[in-house]
């Protein structure tokens, strides 16, 4: 792709910035569908409809005019809010989220940036989005909004702790941080996928990142931070028309860069689940979506399927329950690579 | 001036400036943020001089980690509703004089060292491996030492925030 752009336009810089935009495309999209998507199926385990009238088919282009509407709005901000960190938030959590789309490959030919330490960067750059909610809160001068935030912290640093070492499991078995790399070990049928390997380690370490990010997305169960029911909406409370727009694309960008982090280590990332048959650069990029849509719609089910946590439990989860057993199957994983004499 | 360049004195622009305000503001809050664009703009460096594991690893210590603690901390020491964290000089001559040392021995070692700076690296290498096998064989001791003065450090924080039982 790179090399493809390169030569059509002969302009190194462009180059790269087009590169950095490609991302977007998806990005976008899938956060207004994926807002639509999920009203819809929380309605329909709900026993209700949804939205139904706007665009005529099943209320497809209901999310499209909730953007629209927010775009309208008067940019408000709180008069006792600090106003240049309150304007400056929402940015820094959409940096954060959206610079992880830089190293996840797509398909076969297409990743951001081609670097061999992929999973260590998009790991480490997630935590601009830590300190672009706490300035939220922070600025936003509400209790709601600060204590949203000071949750959200928390979990987030406590939960970075069970995602790492899980990753590393899998690292140990691949011996490499390069997401790319990882895609073509696991080229094949469908028993070559990552969360087949060393059974059960790998499961166990596929459910327990899977656990982990949820809480790393704010995502119920773990939806402490924007509880609505305690904390109005949490570290948003403040946020209306456009940076709250932002601030819901962060979240949904989000959702979808730990579904692709899910996907690229687990279950094969762009390969195709019947080996050779239906791949290639464009059918890699349709079986990465889908999956990816696929561990998505898990996430929302869960959502609308759990009660949410409260703090203890959540701490309690994290520390005592993930972090125990990612460190077993460090040692499981760990021992069975020195036995087999890799 | 290639892309290079200009990519060199827009990281390195924004690595001072932010550097600049994290001394000079009065709100601790805008320190601790422009802090974040400091530590972003030194990664950034580091991307640019073919040391990315440092790089990664940076933005995942201190942005992740030790800025996070930094925020952390100023929201759960001051008052909720108050914006008013100022910052203040106080101590100006141990200050000073502290600075002078640590600028001195900075300003020693830059000009003892200055003939001796290697050949910059161009060509992109995977540096995860190497660094992971020198720390598990040359610097096996040092790497020991700081996981063994790290678990100290863990011990200590956990028996401070212990809530203490009455017997």
């Amino acid at each position: 792709m790179k090399n493809f752009l390169l030569e059509l336009l002969n302009n190194e810089a462009l180059v790269y910035v087009l590169m950095a935009l490609v991302p977007l495309i998806w990005v976008i999209p899938f956060a207004l569908f994926g807002v639509w998507w999920e009203r819809k199926i929380s309605a329909h385990m709900q026993d209700r409809l949804g939205p139904m009238l706007t665009g005529g088919w099943h209320g497809w282009s209901q999310t499209i005019a909730d953007a629209v509407k927010l775009l309208q709005k008067e940019d408000l901000v709180p008069a006792a809010a600090d106003k240049k960190l309150f304007v400056l938030a929402p940015y820094i959590v959409f940096a954060g989220s959206y610079a992880a789309y830089a190293a996840i490959p797509f398909s076969a030919a297409f990743v951001g940036a081609e670097i061999n330490l992929g999973l260590f960067y998009v790991i480490s750059i997630s935590s601009l989005v830590v300190v672009g909610l706490i300035l939220a809160g922070w600025a936003s001068n509400s209790k709601w909004s600060l204590f949203g935030a000071m949750r959200s912290a928390a979990q987030i640093v406590s939960y970075e702790v069970p995602v790492a070492l899980s990753i590393l499991a899998v690292v140990m078995v691949v011996g490499t941080f390069d997401l790319q790399e990882i895609n073509q070990l696991q080229t094949g049928p469908v028993w070559h996928w990552l969360v087949f390997q060393k059974f059960p380690f790998l499961f166990l370490a596929c459910v327990i990142y899977f656990l982990a990010s949820l809480a790393e997305v704010n995502r119920t169960p773990f939806d402490l931070p924007e509880s609505e029911s305690e904390l109005v909406a949490g570290y948003h409370t403040e946020y209306s028309g456009m940076r709250f727009a932002l601030m819901y694309l962060a979240e949904y960008a989000n959702m979808f860069a730990v579904s692709a982090i899910v996907v690229t280590l687990f279950f094969g990332g762009w390969n195709s689940p019947f080996g050779e048959f239906l791949s290639g650069p464009w059918w890699g990029l349709f079986w990465f979506l889908g999956k990816g849509l696929a561990v998505i719609f898990v996430q929302i089910w869960l959502r609308w399927t759990l009660p949410r946590l409260r703090v203890d439990q959540l701490t309690y989860i994290g520390w005592k329950v993930l972090i125990p057993f990612s460190f077993a199957i460090i040692l499981g994983v760990g021992a069975w690579v020195l036995a087999a004499g890799q | 001036m290639d892309t290079f360049d200009i990519v060199f004195y827009a990281f390195a622009a924004i690595t001072v400036l932010s550097a600049f305000v994290v001394v000079f503001s009065r709100n601790l809050m805008y320190a601790a943020c422009s802090l974040l664009f400091t530590f972003f703009g030194v990664a950034g460096l580091y991307v640019l001089l073919h040391a990315d594991f440092l790089a990664v690893t940076q933005i995942l210590i201190y942005v992740g980690g030790i800025l996070v603690l930094l925020l952390f901390g100023v929201m759960l020491t001051s008052k909720v509703i108050s914006v008013d964290i100022k910052t203040g000089t106080i101590h100006t001559v141990p200050a000073m004089i502290l600075a002078a040392i640590v600028f001195g021995s900075l300003a020693a070692v830059f000009y003892a060292t200055w003939s001796q700076v290697p050949e910059p690296v161009t060509t992109a290498t995977a540096t995860t491996r190497t660094l992971g096998e020198l720390l598990m064989t040359r610097f096996v001791l040092p790497f020991e030492v700081a996981s063994v003065i790290l678990l100290a450090a863990l011990i200590g924080a956990a028996f401070l925030a212990r809530r203490i039982r009455k017997p």
